[in-house]
């Protein structure tokens, strides 16, 4: 009888301990790794802990453009991995039936460390950016309830929520939990500028060149090592802006024409560049910086007399911004389309 | 031993004498809401009923609801019972909606009865929420995080948007714009008795047209879209006011 209830509760033990190998097999919590010269994120992972599970239904989720009302557009229609996840060559986003919103698509990286997102600042958590995309009349101009009726259709989709969360039940909370694993997982830690960082190479002449006149003439609004301050500023590329920017979420005179100040992270890949996509190429860029300042009422103040750069710091400070690509990140096929 | 024993006989006395002492304020019990949403003296219909506004400009309703949230019952001894992580969104067109239950509550006399029309900032700012706060229910913002306190929809004649169209969509809880509103009712002359073995219900009026005057008269021909904002909050001003007021408790 001893004999027998002993083997029985070690058979048990056994038992409960595969099981709990099985389950911790199947869906392995994530670390999210990043340079100890990173400021501490702003987004909390504790209610929505990553997982291999939940990061491969939140991936197979951005690349599905059954989502939208035509079944055309997928968040990865507009955030393409070889540019950065912005929009090439795309002065403003592309969505179904051909519509194009009024602001360029942005890069998505490193979002984490944002407290509010899109470029005025509208949604405050990464997890309910998607909303935005899904409900938008120019991008997948659908409803939340049209996607959680596809999804809740899907097999595939009720077994990978299952994988992922515990529950075959589909809600709208687990699937921007799962946009949310995969998107605050994008972390681009890996250019040239942090392998100097990190000591394990050197810039050039030429770059260290260009960083120097970086942190001289750029660096107050594109704070290292993010290159955002994430404030909105006015950089002056109109006299009166037709876009009113953070004024339409804040309803502010002093907001109008101000737009969130853009990482320079993979700024070599992800033109076209500004709010709206005007400037085509870096160099249009330098050039509006040292010759086209405009003066809007809410230019801000570091602008008033832009910035001056003869050709040669144009070009030091252009081979400084390419050391800020990150081809580890944009190759990784962590997050590329399957 | 025996102290022992005696000590044990005297805590069970105390326990017994307790009991029999508040037999009827022990324990806790559950409050029956019925939200009755009306215009003026008239019973709210969605699209077949006209009404007419304090500018006298008629107006018919398609949709009407509204998020009430963080209930405080407070006692006759003024203590104050906060109802824990309740977010209610009452929906004209959702029968089962209009008669939200809350469980749970420490029996007692209460005499009034306090809640946010609206949900608090902290749940406005936060990640992706379920139930009553699921962006399922289209009264989340999906442009600026936040959520539509009350919306309205519905048409005037006297309206210049397009087709008509009435749409006050009420919210806001930045610093610069905060349409968070609480509204207090009191009792009296009734006492909400909450017991272990009964179910009392409150119910409570809603008059719509309490959005469009109070604080100031809304005439929709100046004002018929709202998504938020300043405007919001003249909206709100009004049916902080006097939008909700008691009608009756069945104890």
């Amino acid at each position: 009888m001893k004999k027998l209830s002993v083997l029985g509760f070690i058979g048990i033990l056994l038992f409960l301990f595969s099981c709990q190998k099985e389950d911790a097999e199947s869906n392995r919590l994530l670390n999210v790794v990043f340079p100890d010269y990173f400021p501490a994120p702003a987004y909390d992972f504790g209610a929505n802990p990553p997982t291999e599970q939940g990061f491969e239904l939140g991936k197979k989720l951005f690349y599905d453009a059954n989502l939208s009302a035509d079944a055309t557009v997928s968040c990865g229609s507009c955030h393409q991995q070889f540019a950065g996840f912005a929009n090439l060559d795309h002065e403003t986003s592309h969505g179904v039936d051909n519509c194009f919103g009024k602001r360029n698509a942005p890069v998505l990286f490193n979002l984490i460390w944002k407290d509010n997102l899109l470029l005025d600042g509208g949604i405050k958590n990464l997890e309910l950016v998607p909303l935005n995309a899904i409900a938008d009349t120019c991008e997948m101009a659908t409803s939340l309830s049209a996607v959680m009726e596809y999804l809740n259709g899907n097999s595939t989709y009720k077994r990978q929520f299952k994988q992922a969360f515990g529950t075959s039940e589909i809600t709208s909370q687990k699937m921007l939990f799962a946009l949310a694993q995969f998107t605050g997982m994008m972390i681009s830690d890996d250019s040239k500028y942090d392998q100097v960082k990190q000591g394990k190479t050197t810039f050039t002449e030429e770059e260290q060149k260009g960083y120097q006149l970086f942190k001289t003439n750029c660096g107050q609004c594109h704070t290292e090592p993010l290159f955002t301050d994430n404030s909105f500023r006015n950089n002056g590329l109109d006299i009166i802006s037709s876009d009113n920017g953070r004024a339409h979420i804040t309803e502010l005179i002093t907001d109008e024409g101000k737009f969130k100040v853009p990482t320079l992270r993979n700024i070599e890949v992800s033109r076209p560049y500004m709010h709206d996509g005007r400037l085509s190429t870096l160099n249009e860029v330098l050039e509006h910086y040292s010759t086209g300042i405009k003066n809007h009422s809410n230019l801000d103040p570091i602008l008033k007399n832009g910035i001056s750069l003869n050709s040669e710091e144009k070009i030091s400070l252009l081979a400084f911004l390419k050391t800020l690509t990150d081809q580890t990140f944009l190759k990784n096929p962590k997050f590329s389309e399957e | 031993m025996k102290k022992i024993l005696y000590a044990m006989a005297c805590v069970a006395i105390g326990l017994a004498s307790c009991k029999k002492e508040e037999a009827e304020i022990i324990g806790s019990g559950t409050l029956n809401f019925e939200f009755e949403n009306v215009v003026d003296n008239a019973s709210l219909e969605l699209n077949t009923k006209t009404y007419t506004n304090a500018s006298s400009e008629d107006f018919n309703i398609s949709t009407f609801k509204y998020y009430v949230s963080n209930i405080e019952l407070t006692d006759s001894k003024g203590s104050i019972y906060k109802v824990p992580e309740n977010y209610f969104l009452i929906d004209q067109s959702e029968e089962s909606s209009l008669k939200p239950m809350i469980e749970g509550i420490p029996a007692g006399d209460y005499t009034k009865i306090s809640f946010t029309i609206g949900v608090d900032s902290a749940r406005n700012f936060a990640g992706a929420q379920t139930d009553a706060l699921d962006p399922l229910n289209g009264m989340f913002w999906t442009w600026n995080s936040g959520y539509i306190f009350v919306k309205l929809e519905g048409s005037s004649p006297a309206s210049v948007a397009t087709n008509n169209k009435l749409a006050f969509h009420i919210g806001g809880a930045s610093a610069t714009t905060n349409a968070i509103r609480k509204t207090s009712i009191d009792l009296a002359p009734y006492t909400l008795r909450i017991r272990t073995d009964k179910v009392p219900e409150v119910h409570i009026k809603v008059n719509v047209a309490k959005m469009f005057t109070g604080k100031q008269d809304i005439s929709f021909a100046t004002y018929n879209t709202m998504h938020g904002g300043a405007n919001a909050l003249l909206i709100a001003n009004n049916y902080a006011e006097g939008m909700f007021s008691l009608d009756h408790i069945h104890n």
